[in-house]
């Protein structure tokens, strides 16, 4: 007889228009690492709020078990005090205070009327032990990488004596090393007795590390699976995800011959005075027509700061030294407009802070970058501009009511597909893609990877960056590694391996 | 059948701007009231005329601030750019004897330099645009008092410039015992409206969207048809349309244009949602916020003339409270607090409401301080109103 900590049966939960679960069920042993797998959209995140108490009872349909007693919270403050602590994608730490403050935010140490610093700190010290972190209780958070942040946001939950730890995509930010870090310490936490539901979409993680794995899909359970009774392949598990067998990861690429030299940088030098040093330090790259050329690096290797520099230099770098050179002609861009009007596009990697405008709907995100073509004098045509948004909704089978939903309402996968059909709509020559397929499903993913294919036959560019090994390798067709602003190797993607990349973004 | 269909599309119609349609019933409810305190002053054409007259620039300077609101900034400053913008027309007119139209003109291009110094302080230098225009404030009351010093309040004897905020469209040479040119403008104004419409509808069927049922179609035109009808019914039966109308109008035209059929007016709204995600779609944000700020303050040049004119004279205390009046209107009128959300035709909507509930508490007496604790009770009403339905 397992020991079930958690329960959730026929959970139904809707919202206008759409219904996120549809009679949900799944079980949690006590003390194991459960793991939720599912597309974008599936509703994984939704069935988290639900027990977590953001969506309050009433609010759904269905009975939650915990602790072998029926639950109806009625905000987070509720379900926190049984001992269920959330850990979101998007960190919920305040900056500007201190490692210590953060932990015990919300549930102070009190000496009398006043918080009780000194044991405060004390106590910080110990629950950072316990998440083997290494840092000063009292810096303030935003002088700490995501990746410690991460730990702290740990050491929170652990400060509430939380026995169900929720975590929601925790290694989404993090490059290799903090993430196996991560790992580590959540099956540290599991041999402790906490039990953890960890949402996440790197099936190589999961199946490291999970004891149950439960897949959901359009709103619906499909499967749990005992990792401990037979082995669970990837394979397996995107067959429960998508419905379908999916052959390969990575589309099939008609090979063709690249076309001239069509981006180019020489000695890319750039200066950042709000850190107060180089960031980028002769960096040299070369993109042809037609070609997909990898930029990998561990988090912090300056691949941002480049797409970002050549880019039209919003964030206020100087260019300190080195040349640009679009379709051979040399170019300096003093805004992301000069850029784009000269053949560039950069699909950001952070969608929702400045990637897409939320509060607005698809139409208008797909043809912001681009209003000029659908101008009649300083008058918009907005037949003309629904027209296309209609058209890039169908072909990129972009999922939504209609192309006047708004953003901030769609999936993650379909978000990106909106980021990219504002960029297409551009018709850039040079398409920089900032992790690409970050936080999005396999189903989106192979259908991005597919789009990627189509645009650079018809003869564009496209630089990807992208820590995930496997996709730099599946993707490219030449990559670069960069490690500490400079670029420390250039492969052809045919004799790379992951060993070699990562030993080149390793060294400096 | 077909009964039900329409009615559904009818409730559908309403649901989706249901918070729209709260504040027009709440802005009738309003003026029913005073219309019920007062024994019927309060519709009276000539009190409705003079409401238009006292109060359009509160509107004016609505409309500007709302473009302001939506970029996320706030501009405190313009009551007394307005008031200085006053006492500039006063000089010039009266002590520098300048042809009106010019003195005009170089008050509204002292506004637009005014807006200039504020725009730069924001986007170059950084400033919040909190700080920069509360320094305003200080500023442009020292300077409206520094230039008032010597003569105090001036009257200004220029008819024409007087007309501005008194004055009505003259009628044409024919005594039919109501306005004639108002009762032709108003006909214009119905057949324009439908033609738009019309229009509008069709192409949208060419490029094959959807568009409401006929009937539904029909039944809005009357609607709308009938309430301009009614407007200009009530002022024929008076001197007419008041000029301030017509300076109002035309600005909220311009406005609602820029804002919903212009790039202009996409990249305001861009900014106000995600200025970064702007900035990285192409969008000069230092050039277009630069651009709000010299509206604002040429709008608040022109509420300026319009209160000088209205008042016949420059007044040191002219600006007081208004910026308060401008962004309560915005905000009743349904700007969101966030940014990014905002339609300058709901902000005249937020004006009236503020406008009517001024003159009806002037009619009935009510002392002013009492007025400013009902509009600030109104005010807050109105928008946890609006971040209650936002935020579902």
């Amino acid at each position: 007889m397992d020991d079930i900590i958690l329960e959730m049966q026929d959970i139904t939960k809707e919202f206008p228009g759409v219904r996120a679960l549809d009679r949900v069920s799944f079980q949690v042993k006590r003390g194991e690492i459960h793991c939720l797998v599912g597309e974008n959209g599936a509703g994984k995140s939704t069935l988290m709020k639900v027990l977590s108490g953001v969506y309050p009872y009433n609010s759904y349909t269905g009975s939650i078990f915990y602790n072998g007693e029926e639950q109806r919270f009625k905000g987070i403050a509720d379900s926190e005090q049984k001992g269920i602590a959330i850990i979101y994608q998007e960190l919920a730490l305040i900056p500007e205070l201190t490692v210590y403050e953060n932990i015990f935010f919300g549930h102070e140490i009190m000496k009398g009327r006043t918080i009780d610093w000194n044991e405060t700190i004390v106590q910080a010290r110990d629950m950072l032990q316990k998440v083997k972190l290494d840092v000063d209780p009292s810096i303030k958070v935003k002088e700490l990488g995501v990746g410690k942040q991460q730990l702290v946001e740990i050491a929170k939950a652990l400060s509430k004596n939380v026995q169900l730890l929720i975590l929601d995509e925790p290694t989404a930010a993090l490059n290799e090393d903090d993430s196996e870090n991560l790992l580590q310490l959540i099956r540290e936490l599991s041999e402790r007795g906490v039990t953890c539901i960890m949402i996440s979409h790197k099936l190589k993680e999961i199946t490291a590390i999970a004891d149950t794995i439960t897949v959901l899909r359009d709103g619906a359970t499909i499967c749990s699976l005992d990792c401990h009774e037979n082995q669970v392949s990837e394979a397996e598990i995107i067959k429960h995800m998508v419905g379908r067998e999916m052959d390969h990861i990575y589309p099939r690429r008609n090979k063709h011959e690249f076309g001239e030299v069509q981006l180019e940088l020489k000695d890319w030098t750039v200066f950042d005075p709000k850190k107060d040093r180089e960031i980028l330090h002769k960096c040299s790259i070369q993109v042809r027509k037609g070609e997909i050329v990898g930029i990998q690096g561990l988090m912090g290797a300056g691949r941002t700061e480049l797409a970002m520099s050549i880019f039209g230099n919003s964030t206020g770098y100087r260019i300190t030294g080195g040349e640009m050179y679009l379709g051979g002609e040399r170019r300096y861009f003093r805004n992301p407009r000069a850029a784009i009007q000269a053949g560039l596009a950069y699909v950001t990697e952070d969608r929702k802070g400045n990637g897409l405008f939320l509060i607005q709907d698809i139409q208008y995100n797909m043809s912001i970058a681009n209003l000029e073509s659908l101008c009649e004098g300083v008058v918009i045509n907005e037949n003309e501009e629904i027209k296309v948004a209609n058209e890039f909704k169908d072909s990129m089978n972009i999922k939504a009511s209609s192309i006047k939903q708004k953003v901030g309402n769609l999936s993650g996968g379909n978000q990106q597909k909106v980021q990219l059909a504002k960029w297409m709509f551009v018709k850039p020559k040079v398409l920089i893609l900032d992790e690409p397929t970050r936080g999005i499903d396999v189903g989106a993913k192979y259908e991005i990877y597919t789009l990627m294919n189509q645009l650079v036959e018809s003869g564009m560019s496209i630089i990807m960056i992208s820590s995930e090994l496997p996709e730099i390798l599946g993707m490219s067709d030449r990559l670069y590694v960069m490690s500490e602003g400079t670029i420390t190797g250039e492969l052809n993607a045919e004799e790379a391996n992951e060993e070699m990349i990562m030993a080149m973004a390793v060294s400096s | 059948m077909k009964e039900q269909t329409i009615r559904k599309e009818i409730l559908a119609l309403l649901r989706a701007n249901v918070r729209d349609y709260i504040m027009y019933i709440a802005l009738v409810i309003i003026m029913a009231f005073f219309t019920w305190k007062t024994n019927g002053v309060f519709i009276q054409a000539r009190n409705l005329s003079n409401l238009i007259n006292q109060a359009g620039y509160i509107a004016v300077l609505a409309i500007g601030m709302t473009v302001i609101l939506i970029l996320r900034h706030i501009d405190l400053s313009v009551g007394y750019v307005a008031g200085f913008s006053g006492a500039i027309a006063g000089i010039l007119l009266e002590q520098k004897h300048i042809n009106v139209w010019l003195t005009i003109l170089i008050v509204l291009l002292i506004g637009l330099a005014i807006g200039f110094y504020q725009g730069l302080l924001v986007t170059r230098l950084k400033v919040p645009a909190f700080v920069a225009t509360l320094a305003g404030m200080f500023i442009f009351r020292g300077l409206l008092n520094i230039s008032l010093q010597s003569t105090g309040t001036i009257i200004i004897t220029s008819a024409t410039f007087n007309l501005l905020s008194n004055g009505f469209v003259p009628d044409l040479p024919v005594d039919l015992g109501f306005h004639l040119l108002t009762v032709l403008v108003g006909i214009a104004a119905i057949c324009c409206f439908v033609v738009v419409q019309v229009k509008s509808r069709r192409n949208r069927q060419k490029y094959n969207f959807q568009v409401p049922s006929p009937s539904v179609f029909i039944l809005k035109l009357i609607g709308i048809s009938v309430i301009i009808a009614l407007i200009i019914g009530v002022l024929a039966s008076y001197q007419g349309i008041p000029l301030t109308a017509i300076i109002v109008g035309v600005v909220l035209m311009i406005y609602h244009f820029m804002l919903n059929r212009t790039r202009l007016g996409r990249y305001i709204y861009g900014i106000g949602g995600n200025d970064s995600a702007a900035e990285l779609s192409g969008v000069n944000v230092k050039a277009v916020t630069l651009f709000a700020f010299c509206s604002m303050s040429f709008l608040a040049s022109l509420a300026g003339i319009l209160y000088t004119s209205r008042l016949q004279s420059a007044t040191p205390t002219a600006g007081l409270a208004f910026e308060m009046d401008a962004i309560a209107s915005s905000y009743i009128g349904g700007v969101a607090v966030s940014g990014g959300v905002g339609r300058v035709t709901n902000t005249l909507i937020g004006a009236l409401v503020i406008m009517s509930l001024t003159n009806g508490m002037n009619l009935l007496g009510v002392d002013i301080s009492f007025q400013y604790v009902v509009k600030g009770i109104i005010f807050i009403i109105a928008v946890a109103f609006d971040v209650r339905t936002r935020s579902k």
